[in-house]
């Protein structure tokens, strides 16, 4: 997870050596050797294709040992390549980073399947992963435009649930459930009046607000769901789901396929957001002021731009995003509305997004990571898994915590974050 | 998130918080109040019947909002203060002794809060920090045989590593490589939920035999004795609490550790120039921040809820934050800040279950309480009243009271 460079420091005459990547590596291929020598079994199957593809391919029986051989070979060669550029003061680029998770991830689900009759499901598992990461990347997206723009949304936690709580309640009236997709982001828009409220115009700390934020939205969807949806269940929470648009073809594509092309308007909406937020932030007009508001308040008023004006915009705009993933929850996998459902995710969300370095594209990475630590926890909890699954939970944070450490790669929030202005 | 170059920001902040007056807060809570009973109002289903045809007798909705919300604002002060319906003395002023049985959590980690807000930090991990005392004191409580007296002791000790290790995890990242605490506590409250989760399904945690995952009960020795006798639930954690106060008072206010400790909340720079360990006070205060959060953990599985479930922590981490705030981050004010969040407390489930209100209204109450102080600008827009020291600092707001004058 190698952060991409957005900071641009002043040319020196030798970068240090950084043996962040090298060390990552070497752990990895440490931790392979270990499971090499563990391996509980002669081999591992691995279910590739789904009925519904246009060519079913056979699933996949891997030799254990020699399968965990092999990806122990690929992370040493990767570790050795980085130390490499580690000893010529460069950073390792992003595919070395790449190959050494994949293979890390790969191996372990090889030692985990080992001897097992049951197969590995393997779309399943990258399916359910992107599914689980569909409310962090909206998250983590919301983090990315707030933060940018200087305002911390701790927040994100509570828009999540009220675009889950206005998104299924609005479905369920109207029995339409893309009508939800409309109500959710304006449930988090209204989450986020409160942040620029007293955020922008009163100058309260950005992370208090934003912890209170979470505790008052908690408190009025649980009230309001133990009240008024409840007398009423039938008519105001019920089970909504936004019709699966399977894409012609593409979505025939074994693997692929079902894992990105056969999905709902949400997830397709995710895909088009992560894109024009990629593009936008660092290549137009609009991500340039929006960005110099978050980095030097005062040079940007000074040309002209104006700061509370912009902060309140992109506040709202990230909300919104925030509130639209929060449909997820909800008709995005066909749930009815329950208490706190969104139990965190905007935490992780918030990590993510720090984890991705403040970028679209780090943030949707750490997201996806997330995503598909958590969903292959569970799924080894299901078939049964030699590591408790709760371990397996933990590993996403404890990156989190190695990555704001320093450990990981170096990242730097914008630098007028949590600062209010004033003229 | 950034640390240095919000000097001012953090200053204004804290002059805010602290320098308000007490005005604000009480016009806070009734702000409130008033708020819940909107909510109260329109979650009923009388007044929403009557409502339906209020402009052909528009007194019914009137007295339908007043009959809902009294019913509930009136339950919850008969489950919080004192029962004039009870039928013996003892019953009557039982409420009053559960209210003060929620404020014991409530105090000792608000405590834990007021300790890091003054040295400008934010502990979000309150929950996590929780969490591990808990299991350590409960840990202790269950397995150990000791002698009475000293058992409770090793528990509290037990509990005060545990919250004190969760603490000193972010104190010690954030002075070595300048972690934001912010982000590692929140990881850390999850890594300790999930530890907490696998800790229930292990043979050292669980009751042998039982499928669910519930430690077996704390040794009776090793629990808080009980103030008033059998009857109530009061224990002699309530003394803990009153106790760890004067001494956060005397840390804070009175100590060289407090003096150093405001300093670095004051101003990092200038704490650092004038000789101050900035990393000292970092990872001192974040661990017994820590350390008093254990203690909450231990007044749960060593008094009220004598075994360790995954819902031991309940939402006090969190409760915890909003308590410090509206005690406005002085030891005594956390104090009565506790002593009100739990009569809403122990208030609120005799309203849930005498009126129907759902507890969950105490959330939106106490945010919106929180919120409002956070904000005295607001609250002062609201009553109209005049801004203190306007002008002096911030043109702006002083621009908007001369509009105010005006309008």
């Amino acid at each position: 997870m190698s952060a991409p460079s957005s900071t641009v420091t002043a040319p020196a005459a030798l970068r240090p050596v950084s043996w962040k990547t090298p060390g990552a590596g070497a752990v990895a291929t440490a931790l392979l050797i270990v499971l090499a020598v563990t391996v509980p079994g002669e081999s591992t199957i691995f279910q590739v294709s789904r009925p519904t593809d246009l060519f079913a391919i056979p699933d996949v029986t891997v030799p254990a040992l020699l399968g965990l051989l092999v990806l122990t070979v690929a992370a040493a060669a990767a570790t050795v390549v980085s130390v490499r550029y580690a000893l010529a003061r460069r950073r390792s680029p992003m595919w070395i980073g790449v190959v050494m998770g994949v293979a890390f991830v790969l191996g372990f689900l090889v030692w985990a399947g080992a001897g097992r009759t049951t197969v590995m499901p393997l779309t399943t598992m990258l399916a359910g992963g992107l599914a689980l990461s569909v409310p962090l990347i909206f998250g983590a997206m919301s983090g990315v435009v707030c933060e940018h723009v200087g305002v911390v949304n701790i927040a994100i936690e509570g828009q999540l649930l009220a675009g889950a709580f206005l998104g299924a309640m609005i479905a369920s009236v109207t029995g339409v459930p893309s009508l939800g997709l409309i109500a959710a982001p304006i449930a988090g828009l209204l989450v986020g009046v409160l942040l620029a409220l007293f955020a922008v115009e009163y100058h309260v700390d950005q992370i208090i607000i934003g912890v209170v934020l979470n505790v008052l939205v908690i408190g009025l969807t649980n009230f309001f769901y133990s009240t008024v949806m409840t007398q009423n269940a039938e008519v105001l929470n019920a089970r909504q789901r936004l019709p699966d648009l399977p894409i012609p073809l593409l979505g025939q594509i074994p693997i692929i396929g079902p894992v990105l092309f056969r999905q709902t308007l949400l997830v397709y909406l995710m895909f088009v957001i992560v894109v024009v937020l990629q593009i936008w932030l660092f290549r137009s007009r609009w991500g340039l002021r929006l960005r110099s508001v978050g980095e030097h308040p005062r040079a940007a008023d000074t040309v002209g731009i104006d700061v509370g004006r912009t902060r309140w915009l992109n506040t709202l705009l990230g909300s919104a995003l925030a509130g639209l993933g929060g449909a997820y929850f909800t008709i995005g996998s066909g749930l009815a509305f329950g208490k706190e459902m969104s139990a965190g995710n905007g935490y992780i969300a918030l990590a993510a997004m720090i984890l991705g370095g403040w970028n679209p594209k780090g943030a949707v990475a750490a997201a996806l990571l997330f995503g598909f630590s958590r969903n292959i926890a569970n799924t080894l909890s299901t078939i049964g898994s030699p590591v408790p699954s709760e371990f397996l939970l933990m590993i996403p944070y404890a990156v989190t915590i190695l990555a704001v450490a320093g450990f990981v790669g170096r990242v730097r929030p914008p630098a007028a974050e949590n600062q209010p202005y004033v003229k | 998130m950034s640390e240095q170059p919000s000097e001012t920001r953090r200053d204004a902040f804290w002059r805010d918080l602290l320098g308000g007056s007490a005005m604000v807060s009480v016009l806070a809570v009734v702000v409130a109040l008033l708020a819940g009973a909107v909510l109260i109002a329109i979650a009923d289903e009388g007044t929403r019947t009557a409502a339906g045809y209020f402009f052909a007798r528009p007194g019914d909705t009137f007295v339908a909002i007043g009959r809902a919300v009294g019913g509930a604002y009136g339950a919850m002060f008969r489950g919080a203060i004192i029962d004039p319906q009870a039928t013996s003395a003892a019953r009557a002023i039982r409420p009053i002794t559960e209210t003060l049985v929620f404020s014991v959590p409530l105090i000792l980690a608000g405590l834990g809060m007021t300790l890091s807000f003054r040295a400008g930090m934010f502990n979000i991990g309150g929950q996590g920090q929780l969490i591990l005392g808990a299991m350590f004191a409960a840990w202790a409580g269950f397995s150990l045989d000791l002698p009475v007296g000293l058992h409770l002791l090793v528990c509290v000790g037990a509990a005060i590593i545990g919250g004190g290790l969760w603490g000193f995890l972010p104190g010690i990242l954030k002075a070595r490589t300048g972690a934001n605490e912010v982000i590692v506590t929140i990881m850390l409250n999850n890594v300790a939920g999930l530890l907490i989760a696998f800790a229930l399904t292990t043979q050292a945690f669980r009751v042998p035999g039982s499928p669910y995952p519930k430690s077996p009960p704390v040794a009776d020795d090793a629990l808080f004795p009980k103030l008033l006798g059998p009857g109530f639930r009061l224990d002699a954690s309530f003394l803990l609490a009153i106790v760890m106060t004067v001494a956060v008072w005397w840390l804070v206010e009175r100590s060289t550790f407090g003096f150093e400790l405001r300093t670095v909340g004051t101003n990092p720079a200038a704490a650092r120039t004038a000789g101050i360990s900035v990393a000292k006070v970092t990872v001192l205060t974040l661990t017994l921040s820590g350390v008093l959060l254990g203690l909450a953990g231990s007044s749960q599985v060593n008094g009220t809820q004598p075994v360790l479930t995954e819902g031991v922590a309940a939402s006090y981490g969190f409760d915890a934050i909003t308590v410090a705030l509206l005690g406005r981050s002085r030891p005594w004010g956390t104090f009565v800040a506790g002593l009100l969040f739990g009569a809403f407390k122990a208030g609120g489930f005799l309203m849930q279950s005498a009126s129907g209100t759902p507890i969950d209204i105490v959330l939106v109450v106490q945010s919106v309480i929180v919120l409002l102080i956070a904000a005295p600008p607001l609250v002062r827009w609201i009553f109209r009243l005049p801004t203190p020291g306007a002008g002096r600092r911030r043109p702006r707001r002083a621009r908007r009271t001369l509009e105010e004058a005006g309008a």
